[in-house]
């Protein structure tokens, strides 16, 4: 497609403005984390890891950091399980009903999280008597990190075809073995980048969480919400924002290499 | 042909919806011979093949392997082996660990795993690639693996299910070659599934055309070809002049009819007036109007015909065929 100078010269603009509306906002968390001023004054007038140093020793992230991994860990693992398995009863068997469920899998991504969390709070609490705590959080969690792993583990299936399990069991091992040997292995760089993405997803979750948690649980989004407007607390919100961001990005970047490099190494 | 019965398939039928894909069919299979089904798409024939490896199952009717009814034995536990149409090796493991994965599964001693490998590998002149990966090979080479990962199994019978097709003419050509003798080197019976008819007719012994879900026509490639039993078989299987002569309708091959400038010399002759002719490389197809009226084609060595040019067009009464209409 060619177009003309001018028009380049708006779409550069545009994507310079949409990109900065995103990514200034964030610099600024991240350069606030080194500001030793503790009323943030703009620019810093000297930089210090204090902050880091203070976050590091502060029991209540700490707890909540251990929250955030034991939730976002959990929510990942039952994620792969069911998601794995819906993936191959939809994409490998076909039974009456099969589209719905398909479509009922994938719906709780965009519900929105209050209507999930409130569902979630009343089944838990008032239908099924359960107190919340680490349990519900993590049910709660999975009902998203689900959808992950099942899409990647889904477009997979549909691209490895069904001619490699036909091919094992032609060569004499059966349903299990084709799991273990050939299903899985070639199934295994699309798990993975489904699980990142699950737990990233998971690892900063707050609105199903605040329905799911109840008073005894933080995990680090709930802690920072908590804590943003304590006056001397904001120093080292700043480092846990900063730290969240960065552990954000990890996944997503390993994930869609993940899935780039399968998508040209697996044409057959 | 020598040899007992191999496989047995007695009124076998298989429909996917509304389409009858096989409509009741028998077919024995004789042990060590080279069989092929031949059909046009959706003639019956893969549906054939894949009800013998087991991947379908038939609505009804039986396949006997080796005396033994497997009609409803999952694929693993039959004594054949299936080299497909897109090789489907597995991309994660290399030449080697492919060859060796039906020993593998099965128990075998690591040590016979990889010698038998070693002497398969060899057998498709394929030493020095035993750790590449497939996507390091090419077409050719890939489609001797996948046959190096049938045969290492020694089964009772080796399916193929249009293994030529993926590749370019040349290559083709060699294949059909070295699969030929590979089959009279091992001495498995082989059952071929093409759409080919030049294959078919170059490496078989026998031919099975399919048509609708039905076989039409089992015989020799020779049989077929000189004598097809019906007009689908000859119209499929090389082309076939069909024209009306003294009142009877008769059918000629192209390379049965010859061209002279000198006047008809009574027998089995008309004039023609050539409307066009179509170089294909050894030969020349001549198409003409004849003054019966039906166009006639004749395959003739180059000739210096042009196009307008009135001959005589003869043949010999034997070389003419009837077949069911």
């Amino acid at each position: 497609m060619t177009i003309s100078r001018n028009a380049r010269l708006i779409l550069a603009a545009l994507l310079g403005v949409g990109l900065a509306f995103i990514y200034v906002p964030l610099t600024v968390v991240v350069i606030n984390s080194f500001n030793s001023s503790r009323t943030f004054s703009w620019p810093p007038s000297e930089l210090t890891t204090k902050w880091w140093a203070k976050a590091i020793e502060n029991t209540g992230v700490r707890e909540a950091l251990k929250w955030s991994i034991l939730a976002g860990l959990s929510a990942t693992a039952i994620a792969l399980l069911l998601g794995t398995a819906l993936a191959f009863a939809v994409s490998r068997y076909d039974f009456f009903g099969r589209e719905v469920i398909s479509l009922l899998v994938v719906l709780p991504i965009s519900l929105p999280g209050v209507v999930t969390g409130i569902a979630l709070n009343n089944a838990f609490t008032k239908q099924l008597g359960m107190s919340t705590g680490l349990l519900t959080v993590v049910i709660g969690h999975a009902t998203f990190c689900i959808v992950v792993v099942y899409n990647n583990a889904v477009a997979r299936l549909r691209r490895m075809g069904t001619s490699l399990q036909e091919a094992s069991m032609d060569l004499g091992a059966n349903g299990i073995t084709t799991f273990r040997l050939i299903t899985l292995p070639n199934m295994a760089s699309a798990l993975f980048a489904g699980g990142l993405l699950a737990f990233g997803l998971s690892f900063d979750e707050i609105v199903v969480t605040t329905f799911t948690a109840g008073p005894g649980i933080q995990t680090l989004p709930i802690w920072i919400y908590n804590n943003l407007f304590r006056p001397n607390q904001a120093p080292i919100v700043n480092v846990v924002a900063a730290t969240l961001v960065f552990l954000s990005i990890v996944p997503i970047y390993l994930s869609q290499r993940l899935s780039s490099d399968s998508s040209t190494g697996g044409r057959f | 042909m020598s040899g007992s019965t191999i496989v047995s398939i007695r009124s076998l039928k298989r429909s996917f919806g509304d389409v009858r894909a096989v409509d009741g069919i028998d077919l024995d299979i004789t042990e060590g011979e080279f069989l092929t089904l031949l059909g046009p798409s959706g003639s019956g024939k893969t549906t054939v093949l894949r009800m013998i490896a087991g991947f379908e199952k038939p609505d009804s009717g039986t396949i006997t392997l080796a005396g033994k009814d497997v009609s409803q034995l999952p694929p693993y536990e039959r004594d054949v082996n299936t080299v497909f149409q897109d090789y489907a090796l597995f991309p994660h493991m290399d030449v080697l660990a492919n060859i060796e994965y039906g020993l593998r599964v099965k128990g075998f001693a690591k040590q016979e795993c990889r010698s038998r490998a070693l002497t398969a590998l060899k057998q498709i002149r394929l030493e020095g690639y035993e750790n590449r990966k497939p996507a390091q090979l090419s077409g050719g080479q890939r489609q001797r693996v996948a046959l190096a990962r049938a045969l290492v199994n020694q089964p009772a019978v080796l399916l193929l299910d249009e293994p030529l097709g993926a590749l370019d003419l040349k290559l083709r050509e060699q294949m059909q070659i070295e699969l030929k003798a590979l089959q009279r080197e091992v001495g498995i019976t082989f059952v071929f599934v093409t759409h080919d008819q030049e294959e078919a007719l170059s490496m078989s012994d026998r031919i099975a055309v399919f048509n609708h879900g039905k076989i039409e026509q089992i015989g020799t490639p020779r049989e077929i070809y000189e004598n097809p039993k019906s007009e689908f078989v000859s119209e499929f299987v090389g082309q076939t002049n069909r024209i009306e002569y003294d009142g009877k309708k008769i059918n000629i091959r192209p390379e049965f009819v010859t061209i002279s400038r000198a006047s008809s010399t009574g027998g089995r002759s008309v004039q023609g007036t050539l409307r066009d002719a179509i170089f294909v490389g050894a030969s020349t197809r001549y198409l003409f109007d004849t003054s019966i009226g039906f166009p006639m084609i004749s395959t003739q060595s180059n000739n210096q015909l042009k196009v307008g040019d009135v001959v005589t067009l003869s043949w010999q009464e034997e070389k003419e065929f009837l077949v069911q209409q």
